[in-house]
């Protein structure tokens, strides 16, 4: 076999690998870490405990409250990573990411009005999702000639890239008049939920099903998002259906989307400099780029959110706070890089 | 292996083609010739799918475009477009195994035959020292070679090119076109291609199609139609023809200022 092809599997195996183990390790050290220290002999008694079913012992307790919240924490980084990958392919422009189109401003007017008359949690997540979808809705409708392919649509992306903008800004209009009419008493949460919170987000089977189902089209796609990303509209004289490819982009990362920020609202500057920071590292291609960011963004996640909880123990941050905090000055070294 | 059936083209309001009925056949090399707005880059990409007619059809093989699955049509022919922007990092070898996608529909990662093939389709562009560098590193003529060896990687029996000799130094255009001819004369490949350069189009292609930009078109072997008189009227230019040796060089007859 020629060397260079041999060379790029193993150089994904390789980098696949190491990302795992890497997650691995930071689910560990995240549930050792916390106000309460669990040594590493106690942990893995604590595990078999959980395993088994039955806490008993405050570490297994604890372990249990930290695992699930880290593992929630894994799975909406990983659906926020793979949604900006997916994105940034769609629109052919790196500075996309997965709320560009207003996806996650739909999700905030839906879950900040079930705040503002204090619905239960399930109601709140339900109404984020909702204004998620409604905004992909609206937004497929607007701009459904922008996603076929053709030459029709040049400079289609452009105009879709812009109503999303736009919807996007009307949303956080809509976002900013429920917050000024807002009671003193809901105002917190109204406002951790936008920041993007971790803390008490249940763990659910969902957006695990959705990033595996994301995961698997992406995968699929990996060859395809190549081409385009390379040969925009001649994609389709490569044999590529552009058209559908669009579409599945944009429904796919709307759903990654709306299900990352059902669970832990808007953690912004994940699905940015996540799928940046892997395309330096691991180069364009997509087939290596999409399960390497997906690792990459749930690690990330993970580690900024047990950063969250401990920085200032017992308060605890609201993890997108830490991650715009890490996120801004990393894309503005990465911007300085580009101008070089 | 090409042809088209009737078929018309409109910008707008503008008809730029009507009623085109035209053959082209295997190993045969045309120019198509016309003014800026006539509606070149818009034949070409209507030819290659992009598009689809005002009226009437292409058909490649003697089978209309809209019957070919999109997969085997990317079998046989390729597009350059007539410009490129590049948002990713990619490399120039992956750039080029890109067009080796018609071939592995179910494979994940390209072969060692795609990486040869790339590797000759580079060396053929004489960019194959630029394999690892990154696309958008690269100067406009090194870029443009990139694309043309992305579309022999391809390695469809059909060519359609716009402006291929585009952003290239003198000895590349040359280059190129011999390139474009000897796959015609030698491989019965088929070639389209848009240019600007008359005397460059007159030396490598065998036929032309002359567009006025009103839909009246003049297609014919180069003999026929590569003419002063016709050139003349088609690109608004009284143009004249010196004979040097066996070529024919092209220049614009100067009008007193």
């Amino acid at each position: 076999m020629h060397p260079s092809s041999r060379n790029l599997r193993q150089r994904a195996v390789i980098t696949l690998t190491v990302l795992v183990l890497f997650a691995v390790v930071s689910l560990i050290f995240s549930g050792m870490t916390g106000s309460v220290h669990i040594p590493l002999a106690d942990l893995f008694g604590a595990l078999s405990e959980l395993l088994h079913g039955q806490a008993q012992t405050l570490a297994a307790t604890l372990l249990d409250l930290r695992l699930s919240r880290a593992l929630t924490a894994f799975v909406t980084g990983a659906a926020l990573s793979l949604a900006g990958v997916m994105m940034q392919a769609l629109l052919r422009n790196p500075l996309a990411d997965p709320y560009v189109l207003g996806i996650s401003a739909g999700a905030s007017v839906g879950a900040l009005a079930a705040l503002l008359f204090a619905c239960a949690v399930w109601v709140v997540d339900s109404a984020a999702f909702a204004g998620a979808v409604a905004v992909s809705m609206m937004l497929y409708l607007l701009a459904r000639r922008d996603l076929r392919g053709g030459t029709a649509a040049e400079g289609g992306t452009a105009l879709l890239l812009l109503t999303g903008v736009i919807l996007s800004s009307a949303c956080m209009a809509m976002v900013t008049l429920m917050l000024s009419v807002a009671p003193e008493s809901r105002l917190r949460s109204m406002v951790f939920w936008m920041i993007g919170d971790l803390a008490g987000a249940p763990m659910r089977a969902l957006p695990w099903i959705v990033l595996t189902g994301a995961l698997l089209f992406a995968l699929r796609s990996a060859r395809s998002m190549n081409v385009m990303a390379l040969h925009a509209e001649a994609a389709a004289t490569l044999g590529i259906r552009v058209g559908a490819l669009r579409k599945g982009l944009f429904f796919v990362s709307g759903l990654l989307t709306a299900s990352a920020v059902t669970s832990a609202g808007s953690i912004g500057f994940v699905g940015l400099i996540v799928p940046h920071a892997c395309r330096f590292a691991v180069g364009p291609d997509h087939r290596l780029l999409i399960p390497a960011a997906t690792l990459a963004g749930g690690t990330f996640l993970l580690l900024a959110d047990t950063l969250a909880r401990t920085i200032i123990a017992p308060q605890q941050l609201p993890v997108g706070v830490v991650t715009a905090l890490i996120g801004a000055p990393v894309f503005l070294y990465q911007l300085h890089r580009l101008r070089k | 292996m090409l042809s088209t059936h009737h078929l018309s083209l409109k910008a707008g309001q503008r008809q730029l083609v009507t009623a085109l009925d035209w053959q082209v056949g295997a190993g045969e090399c045309w120019s198509v010739i016309g003014r800026n707005g006539a509606g070149k880059s818009t034949l070409l990409k209507t030819l290659a799918g992009l598009r689809s007619p005002d009226a009437g059809q292409v058909a490649i093989g003697g089978r209309p475009l809209a019957q070919w699955p999109l997969a085997d049509l990317a079998r046989q022919r390729a597009f350059l477009a007539q410009s490129r922007n590049d948002a990713f990092a990619y490399s120039v070898m992956e750039t080029v195994l890109s067009a080796r996608h018609p071939y592995h529909d179910n494979r994940y990662w390209e072969g060692s035959d795609d990486h040869t093939i790339a590797m000759q389709a580079l060396a053929a562009m004489e960019v194959d020292e630029l394999a690892p560098r990154d696309v958008r590193t690269l100067s406009g003529g090194e870029r443009q070679r990139v694309a043309i060896a992305a579309m022999l990687a391809q390695d469809t029996p059909l060519l359609l090119l716009d402006e291929p000799a585009n952003a290239l130094d003198l000895a590349h255009q040359v280059s190129v076109m011999s390139l474009l001819a000897r796959l015609c004369r030698q491989q019965g490949k088929t070639v389209v291609m848009v240019g600007h350069d008359l005397t460059l189009a007159h030396s490598v292609s065998s036929h032309a199609l002359l567009l006025m930009g009103d839909g009246s078109w003049l297609a014919g072997s180069k003999e026929e139609v590569m003419r002063a008189d016709l050139l003349g009227a088609y690109l608004g230019h009284p143009i004249d023809v010196i004979h040097h040796g066996t070529r024919s060089i092209f220049i614009p007859i100067e009008t007193p200022a």
